[in-house]
């Protein structure tokens, strides 16, 4: 299995050493308590497209540490092909995916699978995606999504992208945009100062993030289709920490143009500015719960940097973390559930995360220098950025601690993750 | 005639950087594009050359701009009083200077929370600057927190350079 998954990376990295882009390299530690198994057959079709996107699917699969592939007895297997259930079985797959890719009169691919049961010996999915050569990928990443949704009852996220910024050297910073599995990575913006903060809108079009190429923190919002760029909020003093409200339209923000750190609600368009939050002391990092009710925040107003939330409306505000001297950077999950956040404990910077309703609260690494997390859409998976052998790489936590997969680029640092929502 | 050279410049840079976007042409076509996301920055802004002499010679306690901050702290200490006072005296005596305050901190802790760190000892010196005279219309404190270290170590000693504020006046920034 490990060594399966190490000529996957092998090939990727051999595959992308002449990419102009420093594209991300994954590597998985652990893997989920029961893993399913599974077999993903050779595709039947054109040889070379059919092994990309086997590649792909398998790639998906293993990676999520839900999985485990099983290899198949017959070879290629398509969706037409009557399957041995039994000889499947007694390989130990509980599931298996066949498929091919064929063209269209249009030149283009079209590729068709269906997933079975094995013990039942029916059919559990079945589909078909056409796409051009170059979007071969993103085919594969769509029929993983439907085998992990069939299997785990819950959607995938093979199909959703990441934005990070990767500080290449002094003096270049790159806000780059990646498919989840890392690939396909594009800089959507280069600046010489520092990029932090992004934030993926609602609809998946749009960033917002903090740029210093003013010679202070200015929020930009940006669309990805067209590069546009629209400055939010460029007041006297620092603009910082923006968050999407729920409905895409507003967002929450720091400014200090009344003075100290205060949090303001503003248009995506940088009117209409209200505040928030009045105190006296440090209030930044908001997060909008996902029903757009709650805003949580840091503050520390109680002497120590701790998490609170407050209503959108303003007052009701109640503390929400009470462990240790340093809680940050709250991010709530899709479902509203639970809250991953960064607490100090025993010196280091560590991934937490609390159920809301319990206020039971589970530490899930033992980094030095965890920082930024961010949900999955799916919520299974936490984003972070963290610190190994002194240079910044991404790690993928999933919710119960147990399957890790660290993102790194070969030159340069990687930090400030922020995963997109589901594809449209 | 130094003042004529530094717009000549920046007309350049700017004619440079609408006519060679340069990044993404490779990737032309795909969903994310590159090319009017990058905004080329003059980095280290027009320099100092605009600047009077009493500014920039090292011999004058003004070419110091930078205040350092004791861990977890916002209090100027007493080592920086003066060099505070001599640069309110200055923006006393030249009400069209402004000044650009940059809070700074370690590396340590959240970046977001950072900024405001940072800007609480950009406002601290701010405020120094205000008690002695200086207006508020002449001051813009802003934070950097951990993104512009002066020291990359991780070390107490690299980590105190980057705590603390500097000050920047107009063409500096």
């Amino acid at each position: 299995m490990n060594r399966h998954f190490r000529q996957f990376a092998v090939l990727c990295a051999t595959a992308f050493s002449l990419s102009a882009h420093a594209q991300l390299s994954i590597e998985v530690t652990g893997a989920g308590a029961t893993r399913i198994p599974v077999t993903i057959a050779d595709f039947g079709g054109e040889p070379g497209a059919a092994r990309a996107i086997t590649t792909v699917i398998r790639g998906d699969l293993e990676r999520s540490g839900m999985f485990k592939l099983v290899e198949q007895a017959q070879s290629p297997l398509t969706e037409a092909t009557s399957i041995d259930f039994n000889a499947v079985r007694s390989r130990g797959a509980d599931a298996i995916a066949a498929g091919s890719i064929g063209a269209t009169a249009d030149g283009r691919h079209e590729a068709r699978f269906r997933l079975h049961d094995t013990n039942k010996q029916s059919q559990l999915a079945g589909a078909a995606f056409v796409t051009s050569t170059s979007l071969l990928r993103a085919a594969g990443h769509r029929i993983a999504d439907v085998i992990y949704e069939k299997l785990i009852g819950e959607p995938g996220i093979f199909s959703t992208r990441i934005a990070y910024v990767v500080k290449a050297g002094v003096g270049r910073f790159e806000l780059q945009i990646a498919d989840a599995d890392g690939q396909n990575a594009q800089a959507a913006l280069i600046s010489k100062e520092p990029i932090i903060s992004p934030v993926w809108s609602p609809d998946g079009g749009r960033l917002a993030y903090v740029s210093f190429e003013n010679k202070k923190p200015v929020i930009y919002v940006h669309s990805l289709a067209t590069g546009k760029r629209t400055v939010v909020a460029n007041f006297k003093g620092s603009n910082s920490a923006p968050a999407w409200a729920p409905d895409g339209r507003r967002l929450a923000v720091v400014l200090t143009k009344n003075g100290g750190s205060q949090i303001f609600l503003i248009n995506a368009d940088g009117s209409g500015v209200t505040r928030l939050t009045t105190s006296g002391s440090i209030d930044t990092e908001p997060q909008f719960s996902p029903d757009g009710q709650t805003v949580f925040f840091t503050s520390d107003r109680g002497g120590s940097p701790q998490i609170y939330r407050v209503s959108v409306s303003g007052g009701n505000t109640q503390r929400v973390t009470f462990e240790g001297t340093y809680n940050v950077t709250p991010r709530l999950s899709p479902d509203g559930k639970s809250m991953a956040f960064i607490s100090r404990r025993d010196g280091g910077f560590r991934l937490a995360v609390m159920d809301l309703a319990s206020r039971q609260t589970q530490i899930l690494t033992d980094s030095q220098k965890d920082e930024s997390p961010s949900f999955a859409p799916n919520g299974r998976m936490i984003l972070i950025a963290t610190e190994i052998g002194g240079r910044g790489v991404l790690s993928a936590v999933s919710v119960d601690g147990r399957i890790k997969q660290r993102l790194s680029v070969a030159a340069g640092d990687v930090r400030e993750p922020a995963w997109g929502p589901y594809q449209k | 005639m130094k003042k004529l050279i530094v717009p000549a410049l920046l007309a350049l840079l700017i004619a440079g950087c609408s006519s060679t976007p340069d990044t993404g042409a490779e990737q032309s076509g795909a969903p994310v594009e590159g090319r009017d996301g990058v905004r080329t920055v003059t980095a280290g802004g027009v320099g100092s050359s605009q600047l009077p002499a009493i500014l920039t010679d090292p011999k004058s306690i003004l070419s110091k701009r930078s205040v350092y901050f004791d861990y977890d702290s916002f209090e100027i200490k007493p080592e920086f009083k003066d060099l505070v006072s001599a640069h309110a005296k200055f923006l006393v005596e030249n009400r069209q200077f402004k000044m650009l305050i940059q809070g700074n901190t370690d590396e340590r802790g959240s970046r977001e929370y950072n900024i405001a760190l940072g800007q609480k000892r950009s406002d601290a010196v701010k405020k120094a600057l205000m008690l002695l005279g200086a207006r508020e219309e002449q001051l813009e404190s802003v934070s950097l927190g951990e993104e512009k270290p002066a020291c990359v170590d991780q070390s107490e000693s690299c980590w105190a350079k980057n705590r603390r504020g500097d000050m920047l006046y107009n063409g500096e920034f």
